[in-house]
């Protein structure tokens, strides 16, 4: 990926050269021609497209950013209630992700979703142990969040 | 357009208000330290983004000042925030703090154990 990006800007300057252009547009156009570039001579570079990868971690910046406000209504409804109806518990959740990052991202969304806050993570890094604020009847749902932040973040870092 | 102006940027400072004060409330009624450590990470990241979004269209609406400071604030707090969170609540656990007395599972305690009898027979 960082031999795509870099090849990119070597692109846009070539064609700030070729126009004897050197303003800020003249960068974003010959960019843009870069990005063409790359995408027509895709199977003679190594590794896959890489505007790919970042559209991926556009949609996953949304889906955080998505989840942190569902997050704070359900905190929100949860202490306006005379009673509090929450029922605490700290439950075991085996990942697939093998990368520092990825599972540093992981436990980050997971924080940042409704109800879920990752205590810690297991010797070998196989397996995360998270405190849920309403166990009983969300457990499916956050299981179906959790394949789907998984998938996510598989996604961006597929080579 | 002066109106819309204001009324953005007050709309953006009051839900971000309203957040710090669920955070606070959230601090005296949950019962223990995990559950208040949930209104304590999200509720408090995301309000003072908020407020901090709120300053910086007042900034760049108003006096006409785009500040990328806020912006990296922002960023920040939004990378910070739930790596506090988890920090407080791992701390927590490893020095003995007790759940709610109604809580009604715990995988840690169990493979905590487990590591421990592990070590000691790796020393022997």
């Amino acid at each position: 990926m960082a031999f795509q990006v870099l090849l990119n800007f070597f692109i846009a300057f070539l064609w700030m050269f070729l126009s004897m252009n050197f303003t800020l547009s003249t960068f974003l156009i010959g960019f843009i021609l870069g990005i063409i570039m790359i995408l027509m001579m895709n199977r003679f570079i190594p590794g896959r497209f890489y505007m790919g990868r970042v559209w991926a971690l556009v949609k996953l910046f949304f889906l955080f950013l998505k989840e942190l406000f569902l997050a704070n209504f359900q905190v929100l409804s949860l202490i306006i209630r005379p009673k509090m109806p929450i029922k605490p518990a700290i439950f075991a959740l085996p990942t697939v992700l093998e990368k520092e990052w990825e599972i540093t991202l992981l436990s980050n969304l997971i924080t940042l979703t409704p109800g879920t806050l990752v205590v810690a993570i297991s010797e070998d890094s196989k397996t995360l142990f998270i405190h849920a604020l309403d166990y009983g009847d969300a457990e499916e749902a956050i299981d179906s969040i959790r394949n789907s932040f998984e998938r996510a973040i598989l996604e961006v870092s597929r080579t | 357009m002066e109106i819309l102006k204001n009324s953005l940027i007050i709309l953006t400072t009051s839900i971000g208000l309203v957040f710090i004060v669920v955070t606070a409330v959230g601090l005296i009624r949950l019962p223990d330290v995990y559950s208040r450590t949930h209104a304590a990470s999200k509720s408090a990241t995301l309000g003072v983004m908020f407020i901090l979004l709120g300053v910086f269209l007042h900034f760049w609406l108003i006096k006409d000042e785009v500040n990328t400071r806020l912006l990296l604030g922002i960023a920040f707090l939004f990378m910070t925030g739930p790596v506090g969170g988890h920090v407080i609540g791992r701390a927590a656990y490893l020095s003995g703090v007790p759940m709610w007395k109604h809580s009604v599972k715990d995988d840690l305690g169990p493979y905590l154990k487990e590591q421990k009898k592990a070590h000691r027979q790796s020393i022997d």
